[in-house]
């Protein structure tokens, strides 16, 4: 694999959108070329060449290409974004965006994110070390289509809005959350190994949550059905079930209705 | 003043008769004429198709509820917000949005695609003022709005106490203030009904509180209509749209049609205009036997002449459903749980709006897909079978030219059936795949411009090359006498147009957006003595029911861009 290490020259004034910082666009490109890439300070239209110092070399296919970002790009979004294959690392802090509509790949950010982590992604692996903010894996405003596969793992905490329409993958944040968790998902898992405030599974058609902390104010929507054992993120834990949300339309598979389920561990 | 002559074209011109001939197109002050001097401008057209503008008989591009699409769906925008077109000297202007695009993409798009005029389907009385500033708003080609009659609480009675002259009346005073060009009906009585939770799914379902029938309300507009003698005919959404077995209501609703007989002066020759039909010819009682009634329904359309209809072809795209057919759009989120709008607009009508996705891969839409085209390749007479997606409805209007192109080769239609999953299931449930009809560029002229021109009586005027019309030309790199064997490139020459020419301007050249000329508002205004007793009872309805001052309702004149009244005399 070859590597593109761009190193923050220059703080934008405003914010800098960096939806051209993916392996698919770096890969077979000199490094003239990655430097005449677009990027955006509002309506402004920069190149990244501006900004950066690129140096390395390009991989000839995505996959074959990782990028390491230097400097603090805590006011640089869309990192990532639409990649489909190979490796982003991001020594710092970034914003908003990171990895949305992702295909594949990695991102790893070794700061925080801020909001909009990984939304409508479709696959590959994002791993924040730091905290990331609101609407992780969710779906873009307006949309119905969240994350529908892949990983993100967060270690630290998060904010609100955590899988919102989400159909598939797997979303992981060990610290705490406060509100909105899976809500109107149609899929996927969501396992906050911290404390949950409340508005776990609203309008939850299908689903899973874990909760390994406390959840202050579950929905009424959600009935408790028993206690189960299960293998999460590695481990072996026991579980109370409650399933819902039973206020919402429910899909039926050979004849058995199919619940969201909310997973609190003992 | 200004001359321009398009020379060495094949020219396709409907109206006048003309059938890909060679031949030379003069224009002066904005107006086709039979010859200009030597020092007009000159464009060579030589192995090129010359056809009028395009007419747009059957679209929802502005109004409340265009734009409630757009504020529901900032996801139609989302990766489709980066292109800039529009002229310079004015500031470029974003194009957003894919099947509820801005005003300014949907002006450029139009002309690009070499269309000067468009109908907006459904204009709600009441909020009449938002359609006419987003008309203003809409950059190069000529507008007019329908408004929707077909709920109305003020016909519903004249037309129970069968006072015709006093719906007329009523009628022409609507038009005069909302500043509208024709009859819109939307599932007769069934959107009112919706307000009580219910729903007219035959042409005999009584509205509830008026103790009126669908079938009474369309036959009173219709012979209102003629009364007036307005330049369209009644333009009508019937009842129990989109339900398996339909054709049967729509066959019904069409045969209403008999008794009457067009009274008007602008050379239309049908009394009722059934819309996006491919939506009302469905066969079956469920979901799973559904199947295509395009033949019975194409039949009759063919026997009788007194009927135009327009295809509302289903593309296949991820769009936006929106129609005042309150309980159609319920229903529709009942089946995909989406997100869903409605609105219900006090004495006049309602609307919904639920986003939707036509896949190739459910059998449904690609059954759907199929009776779209069905409907024109059975058709006798093209000039009363006009082209429409019904806007966003069952698809974009920018992929009238993929439309174009599924109707011009079998072999597109082919390649499109096989990539869908339930293929089989597809073929089984329609005639499609037998079909071998392929339409001609004549054909598609008068499907794209001369036909949908003549149905709303302004033939004299739009989609005609014919001495006196508006000098409104598209010019596409088709060479009519050796067409593409590649059927895409059908496409990609209807998608751009090489010339658009807007009353003697040229507003596209080489796919670029290069001028923006005024535009206008088409309405119709009916001179009738006024009708003291409809007076009274518009007074007593406002001041009883309205939320808004009957002072306050009508379009301010200034509101209205660049007017264009159609005059219609009645003694």
């Amino acid at each position: 694999m070859e590597t593109v290490t761009i190193t923050l020259e220059k703080q934008p004034e405003l914010y800098l959108e960096c939806y051209s910082v993916t392996p698919d666009l770096f890969a077979g490109k000199s490094l003239a070329e990655i430097a005449s890439l677009p990027a955006h300070e509002g309506k402004i239209a920069w190149k990244l060449g501006d900004f950066f110092k690129i140096e390395g070399k390009a991989g000839q296919t995505a996959a074959d290409t990782k990028i390491v970002v230097n400097g603090n790009v805590k006011r640089m979004k869309r990192f990532g974004q639409q990649m489909t294959a190979g490796e982003i690392v991001i020594n710092s802090d970034a914003d908003m965006y990171i990895g949305g509509w992702m295909r594949g790949g990695k991102i790893t950010v070794k700061g925080n994110a801020d909001s909009f982590l990984g939304i409508a992604m479709e696959g590959g692996e994002i791993l924040i070390e730091g905290d990331a903010q609101n609407h992780v894996g969710s779906a873009y405003r307006g949309d119905w289509r969240g994350m529908s596969g892949g990983l993100i793992r967060v270690k630290g905490k998060a904010g609100n809005d955590i899988g919102t329409a989400m159909t598939g993958g797997t979303i992981i944040i060990e610290g705490d959350v406060f509100i909105h968790v899976l809500t109107h998902a149609e899929g996927g898992t969501v396992i906050v190994k911290g404390d949950v405030e409340g508005r776990v599974g609203g309008q939850m058609v299908k689903g899973d949550a874990y909760i390994f902390g406390n959840l202050l104010y579950p929905l009424p929507g959600f009935k408790k059905i028993g206690t189960v054992e299960k293998e999460v993120d590695g481990a072996k834990y026991t579980f109370d079930q409650y399933i819902g949300d039973l206020g919402e339309r429910k899909g039926k598979k050979k004849g058995e209705i199919i619940y969201g389920n909310i997973y609190m561990k003992k | 003043m200004s001359e321009m002559i398009i020379k060495n074209g094949y020219v396709f011109d409907p109206i006048s008769g003309i059938k890909g001939d060679k031949k030379d197109i003069s224009i002066k002050d904005g107006k086709i004429v039979d010859k200009v001097s030597n020092k007009a401008e000159v464009i060579d057209a030589s192995g090129k198709t010359v056809m009028a503008g395009g007419v747009d008989i059957h679209t929802h591009i502005v109004g409340p509820k265009v734009n409630l699409g757009r504020e529901m769906r900032p996801e139609d925008k989302l990766f489709r917000g980066d292109f800039r077109g529009g002229i310079l000297k004015q500031g470029k202007r974003m194009e957003m949005g894919f099947s509820i695009p801005s005003t300014w993409k949907t002006g450029y798009s139009y002309a690009r695609m070499g269309y000067t005029y468009a109908n907006e389907a459904a204009m709600p009385p009441l909020l009449a003022p938002h359609v006419h500033e987003e008309i203003r708003d809409t950059p190069i080609i000529d507008v007019s709005a329908m408004p929707v009659f077909g709920n109305n609480w003020f016909c519903f009675e004249y037309i129970k106490n069968k006072e015709i002259e006093n719906n007329a009346a009523y009628v022409s005073w609507l038009l005069n203030a909302t500043k509208g060009i024709a009859i819109k009906i939307v599932n007769p009585g069934g959107t009112e009904a919706w307000a009580w939770g219910d729903n007219c799914v035959t042409i005999n379902d009584p509205v509830p509180y008026f103790d009126i029938t669908p079938a009474e309300i369309i036959k009173g507009l219709i012979e209102t209509n003629e009364y007036l003698g307005l330049p369209h005919s009644i333009h009508l959404h019937g009842n129990n749209l989109g339900n398996p077995g339909c054709y049967e209501t729509t066959l019904a609703t069409l045969k209403l049609a008999e008794g009457f007989n067009p009274k008007n002066k602008f050379g239309r020759e049908q009394v009722l205009h059934n819309t996006h039909i491919q939506f009302h010819s469905y066969k079956g009682d469920s979901w799973a036997n559904f199947e295509s009634g395009a033949k019975e329904i194409m039949d009759y359309v063919n026997s009788n002449k007194k009927i135009t209809v327009d295809t509302g072809c289903v593309t296949l795209d991820e769009t936006t459903t929106m129609t005042a057919d309150g309980p159609f759009e319920y229903h529709l989120n009942q089946l995909n749980h989406i997100k869903w709008a409605n609105v219900d607009v006090e004495l006049e009508t309602g609307s919904g709006i639920v986003p939707y996705i036509y896949d190739k891969n459910i059998k449904v839409c690609g059954i759907q897909w199929a009776i779209g085209l069905e409907i024109a390749l059975y058709a006798n007479d093209l000039m009363r079978v006009h082209l429409t997606t019904d806007h966003p409805n069952a698809g974009p209007f920018t992929r009238y030219p993929r439309v174009i192109k599924w109707l011009m080769s079998q072999k597109a239609r082919d390649a499109t059936l096989n990539t869908m999953k339930w293929k089989d299931k597809v073929i089984a449930a329609t005639n499609l795949a037998s079909m071998d009809r392929e339409l001609d560029l004549y054909e598609i002229a008068m499907m794209t411009r001369a036909g949908p021109a003549k149905a709303l009586g302004l033939s004299s005027m739009y989609g005609s090359l014919a001495k006196g019309a508006d000098a409104n030309i598209a010019i596409y790199d088709l060479d009519s006498a050796k067409m593409p064997s590649d059927p895409e490139m059908i496409e990609s020459a209807f998608s751009n147009t090489i010339y658009t020419i807007k009353e003697g301007v040229v507003v596209v050249k080489d796919k670029k957006i290069v001028a923006e000329p005024h535009n206008y508002t088409l309405w119709t205004k009916v001179n009738m003595p006024e009708n003291a007793q409809v007076m009274h009872d518009i007074k007593e309805k406002f001041t009883r029911n309205y939320t808004v001052n009957l002072e306050n309702y009508a379009v301010f004149d200034e509101h209205i861009h660049n007017p264009r009244a159609i005059e219609v005399e009645v003694a």
